[in-house]
């Protein structure tokens, strides 16, 4: 079937998907976006967040059909060409990155989390990042480095790029 | 496969008529996960998605008719004052992620004894809605799980909504997994306390091939604190009756031995979360007068 949607802002055209499959590998196998991560294939591990229309969802248990029409945001879609998003450089920065593997899926999460939450605390983090796994269990850099992206994004201008 | 995508609720039961076989879908967080493992590849998928009757909620008379397509992140954010055992139940369904998709009437069309949101229904004596191009029938929530993941749905049946009286009295809505998000319970235990009518509610969870009320333990309850004149006189709780109705609830349970936890383990831990439940819930109540 075709499937018609946003992607980080473009206008997508997708044809021969599957009608059981899945978002995520819609992205990742049809439209050249393989920084959602394809990990455990049922909702464990958030390595496949993806903003749908705004909101933080597994791309894994997205139906290709439900994205039609809808606005879908990777976390390629975060950055723009010549800059990382602050929450990016926040996590290379902090040491937040090892294999890599569930780093998108906790830069689009925390970016939500930064969204709606300006300086939030220790808990507010943990219980944001919840469904969020890092196999290489580095979860104190990564609250590190969710600390230091809300300190310069809550920083007024000038300051932050100190 | 065919993708089945009405617009309206009259399309979807016209298409599940005419596809009897089509696996509904909301949330995606039971049905991607079978397809993704290729466990089970239905004829078709009907997104229940564009069907926007079926994500809202409403005030009719005394009740709340909670859409079946409406998110657990909803109910927390907006039905927390109104229905505190399933908001209770809704925060300790897996992460962030899946709350934003999941829904409630995905975990009756599951049906999973384990599914989070089935003690706090049976506590509060909700109905289930569903519908069909035949018609529309409510189910009583105690007849709606008929064996293990299997409801009483008809084939060309869809879930509607959820019928929710807010509660006259204080909920509780307790869970065992082995860390504090994305976990599938090991047992779990739904309570309210029905003052205007001087009744209990109860709902077990993982602990017996569907989820179950404790009909007897919730009957003790009820008429000790009546005899007790409790229910008026808003007293302390004897611990010695807490501890009766957490063993009462362990005797309605039947589990099994899996790999979330032992049988013996389910039982023990059932009749201390009973036991805790009333006693939180009894607090509540006595600092409501």
């Amino acid at each position: 079937m075709r499937i018609t949607t946003t992607i980080n802002g473009k206008h997508r055209v997708v044809d021969d998907v599957w009608e059981g499959e899945s978002l995520l590998y819609v992205l990742r196998e049809r439209c050249a976006l393989p920084g959602s991560k394809n990990a455990c294939e049922q909702g464990e591990c958030g390595s496949c967040t993806v903003y749908l229309d705004g909101v933080p969802v597994c791309s894994c248990l997205v139906a290709a059909g439900q994205a039609q029409g809808r606005e879908v945001v990777t976390v390629e879609g975060l950055s723009s060409e010549a800059q990382l998003h602050p929450v990016q450089q926040a996590f290379i920065e902090a040491g937040a990155v090892q294999c890599g593997f569930c780093t998108p899926g906790l830069i689009v999460a925390t970016h939500d989390l930064l969204e709606r939450s300006e300086r939030p605390s220790e808990p507010e983090i943990r219980e944001a990042l919840a469904g969020n796994l890092c196999r290489c269990t580095g979860y104190e850099k990564i609250l590190d480095a969710v600390g230091l992206a809300a300190e310069r994004l809550s920083a007024p201008e000038g300051e932050a790029a100190r | 496969m065919d993708f089945l995508q009405p617009s309206t609720w009259a399309e979807a039961l016209t298409a599940k008529a005419e596809h009897p076989g089509a696996v509904p879908i909301a949330g995606g967080t039971d049905v991607m996960v079978e397809l993704n493992f290729d466990r089970h590849r239905p004829e078709a998928l009907l997104d229940l998605t564009r069907v926007s009757e079926l994500a809202q909620w409403s005030v009719e008379g005394p009740a709340i008719r909670l859409g079946a397509g409406v998110t657990y992140a909803r109910i927390i954010n907006e039905l927390g004052c109104r229905l505190p055992g399933l908001a209770m139940a809704s925060r300790t369904v897996g992460s962030p992620q899946i709350r934003n998709r999941g829904t409630v009437g995905g975990n009756l069309g599951t049906a999973s004894p384990a599914g989070d949101s089935h003690p706090a229904l049976l506590a509060a004596e909700a109905e289930v809605e569903v519908a069909s191009v035949r018609g529309t029938r409510r189910i009583p929530i105690t007849e709606f799980y008929v064996g293990v993941k299997r409801n009483a749905l008809e084939i060309d049946e869809l879930i509607a909504a959820i019928w929710i009286t807010p509660p006259s009295g204080p909920q509780q809505f307790s869970k065992i997994g082995t860390r504090n998000a994305m976990a599938i319970s090991v047992c779990s235990f739904g309570l309210a306390l029905h003052p205007d009518r001087r009744a209990v509610g109860t709902g077990i969870g993982s602990a017996a091939p569907t989820p179950r009320v404790a009909a007897e333990a919730a009957r003790f309850l009820a008429d000790a604190l009546d005899e007790a004149g409790l229910w008026e006189s808003r007293g302390a709780l004897p611990r010695s009756l807490a501890v009766e109705f957490g063993e009462r609830v362990r005797a309605a349970a039947s589990p099994i031995d899996d790999v979330r936890g032992t049988a013996a383990y389910r039982l023990h831990s059932l009749a201390i979360m009973a036991r805790r439940s009333v006693s939180w819930a009894w607090t509540d109540y006595r600092k409501a007068a």
